[in-house]
């Protein structure tokens, strides 16, 4: 059945698909239809809306809710987001699946409320205190938002890890016909709940890349989550072999299995000399640039990144081979650039084209630049 | 049954400080859990930041230790993702009236089915004795050489007027008072907040010259007195239950919101 939905429509239909059974929210600017749309939707199937205090209140319920069994996603945009900080590391901490949806406006602080931006790609990365990491997914179509939600769910029941699905203002109420029988058969992971056998440790973990197998709260076992550096039986603990062994499995599970989770598009050219990155809404621009720069004669490559945490390394290190330059249109001042520069070092030129007047970037911005 | 069904003997003596009044409450609630016969598995202890935020390492349930001042935001989640699970936020003076202020006046308004605990010492023990929105006024602290030119609050009535359905009022000397109330809280089936006043002799004792454990709850015993005989321009303060009404509990108002939405058949 193909509907003509907007991006926050999409991801209500994304979430329904994936099982949400939660929804813990707070009303921001672009991201309220997402709330609104939820908070019917949910009922129907015997799930959960509650809209909270603030967006402090709205991760932290999530996350309390999602111990109970449940798979659960919050919306926001940067402000809110900011706010919601101290209860993402409390997800990466505790290792508590839950979906965070961003949608980006400009900043900064109270910006540019009903504007687009791109400005938060660091923020969901570092913004938590200690810098662990997270996943990270951005859609630029309304399909791939569909599917991204989805993804988000199934990523983050995966790892016990916070996802954020990042859009923006125009990506949010951008409408695109999406045939949503398409997602019938899409994969949906469930978390993996805990052997009924073994002793049961809620933290259990053999290696460094494991992710442990959950007990819901209210089930056998008795469970134990927690914000401080715990052992494996989650009592907080000061021995630093078991603190490393905890703090690196944090970092290992997301960064050591970057392939199983990253997701590009791309489209490379023989003999380019040049290429274009982007993400989200900038990457449509990109494309049409792309097009055009390539019946005007010149060879580009084009490299779509739809997941931005773990960056992508080895997508931007192939697509670059060969090529002098690297433009990067994003409406920041350069937090995607910043990666791409780092991946490929100095000897190939990154150039930033960028915006933050709540405008998108046209492509004949990018291939002046080309 | 004992209290160590609840509470891992293996792990005492707690790590608080001699005299301080965090044990005397575990061990309440856990009398309260043991009186109902409430099972283990049943049971979140959710905890917040500060010395009483160590409260559930003592505690065989289920146990969720958070962030401070928002206990009473993560047990907003749990008990609507399951409400049939009995849901306890525990939480000092600091985490419930000064971060968490806001998560607790919203829980109370919508009436959430849970028992919410603030063991008020009156001061923020663990960071070095500074004040809290509970310090009363003139109070010496480590943030208030001079004396305290802020007034307390009245947490009790701050969360009567916020709409909570069960309110009381007890102190660590009032002990069998205190598990009777912690009893009812559990079982009211509505949002339930008991404050329990308590001595931290190490910091607020030290800071105000109230001397050791004994005397600050001789002290504490002989500010309060019970609300039957309590007079509005008393300058004690009320011990007892201070409201015990009936209304319709959260989880089971947004039951009927599934109802309506047609989502109890089905799933
Ligand atoms: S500092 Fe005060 S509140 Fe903390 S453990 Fe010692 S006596 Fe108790």
């Amino acid at each position: 059945m193909k509907k003509f939905l907007s991006g926050n429509e999409a991801v209500v239909e994304g979430a329904m698909i994936a099982g949400c059974r939660f929804f813990g929210g707070y009303p921001i600017t672009p991201s309220s239809e997402i709330a609104a749309h939820i908070s019917a939707r949910l009922p129907q199937v015997g799930g959960k809306y509650i809209q909270m205090e603030d967006e402090i209140g709205s991760l932290a319920s999530c996350i309390g809710a999602s111990l109970t069994g449940l798979k659960v996603m919050t919306a926001t945009s940067g402000p809110g987001l900011s706010l919601m900080l101290e209860n993402v590391g409390m997800a990466i901490q505790a290792e508590v699946p839950c979906v965070i949806v961003d949608v980006q406006r400009g900043g900064p602080s109270t910006g540019l409320a009903t504007k687009v931006g791109q400005g938060d790609v660091h923020q969901v990365r570092w913004g938590s205190h200690g810098g662990y990491p997270v996943i990270a997914l951005a859609s630029s179509t309304i399909a791939e938002t569909v599917e991204f939600t989805i993804e988000a769910f199934n990523l983050a029941e995966k790892f016990r890890v916070p996802v954020f699905l990042m859009t923006d203002k125009i990506i949010a109420q951008l409408r695109e016909d999406v045939d949503l029988d398409s997602f019938k058969d899409y994969p949906i992971i469930n978390r993996e709940p805990a052997s009924e056998n073994d002793e049961f440790l809620p933290y259990r973990a053999e290696s460094l890349t494991d992710v442990p197998a959950m007990s819901a709260f209210g089930g056998k076992h008795l469970v134990r989550a927690s914000s401080t550096t715990h052992d494996q039986r989650g009592i907080p603990t000061s021995d630093p072999e078991k603190i490393t062994f905890k703090n690196e499995r944090l970092f290992r599970k997301i960064q050591d299995r970057a392939d199983e989770i990253c997701r590009w598009e791309s489209d490379l050219q023989t003999g380019a000399d040049a290429m274009v990155v982007s993400f989200g809404i900038s990457a449509r621009s990109a494309k049409q640039a792309v097009i055009e720069a390539r019946a005007a004669g010149k060879k580009v490559n084009f490299l779509k990144l739809q997941t931005l945490w773990p960056f992508p390394d080895k997508a931007v290190q192939e697509a670059s081979e060969g090529v002098s330059r690297i433009v990067v249109p994003e409406l920041n001042w350069g937090q995607v650039a910043l990666e791409v520069e780092r991946v490929v070092g100095k000897n190939i030129e990154t150039i930033l084209v960028n915006k933050t007047n709540g405008l998108i970037i046209q492509p004949e911005e990018i291939i002046a630049k080309l | 049954m004992s209290i160590f069904t609840y509470i891992n003997e293996a792990k005492l003596p707690t790590f608080w400080c001699p005299g301080c009044g965090h044990g005397v409450i575990i061990k309440a609630l856990a009398q309260a859990f043991d009186e109902l016969e409430i099972p283990n598995n049943k049971i979140v202890v959710v905890t917040g930041i500060g010395c009483f935020g160590r409260a559930d390492d003592y505690f065989m349930t289920n146990a969720f230790h958070t962030l401070h001042g928002r206990a009473v935001a993560y047990a907003t989640g749990v008990k609507i993702g399951n409400p049939d699970l009995t849901v306890v936020a525990l939480m000092g003076d600091g985490d419930a009236a000064s971060i968490g202020g806001n998560h607790l006046i919203h829980a109370a308004r919508r009436n959430l089915g849970i028992l919410a605990l603030c063991a008020n010492n009156r001061n923020y023990g663990m960071t070095g004795g500074q004040y809290s929105p509970t310090s009363q006024f003139g109070d010496f602290s480590a943030t208030s050489k001079y004396g305290l030119p802020e007034s307390a609050f009245d947490l009790c009535a701050l969360v009567q007027a916020a709409g909570a359905s069960f309110v009381a009022r007890s102190t660590v000397f009032h002990y069998n008072n205190l598990v009777k109330y912690l009893k009812q809280g559990i079982t009211k089936g509505g949002f339930s907040f008991v404050e329990v006043l308590e001595p931290c002799p190490t910091m607020y004792g030290k800071f105000n010259k109230l001397g050791a454990a004994p005397e600050m709850i001789q002290k504490i015993r002989d500010e309060v007195v019970p609300v039957k005989r309590w007079e509005p321009d008393s300058d004690k303060l009320p011990i007892g239950i201070l409201r015990n009404i009936d209304k319709k509990e959260y989880t089971d108002a947004y039951a009927e919101v599934i109802r309506k939405a047609g989502g109890d058949n089905g799933n």
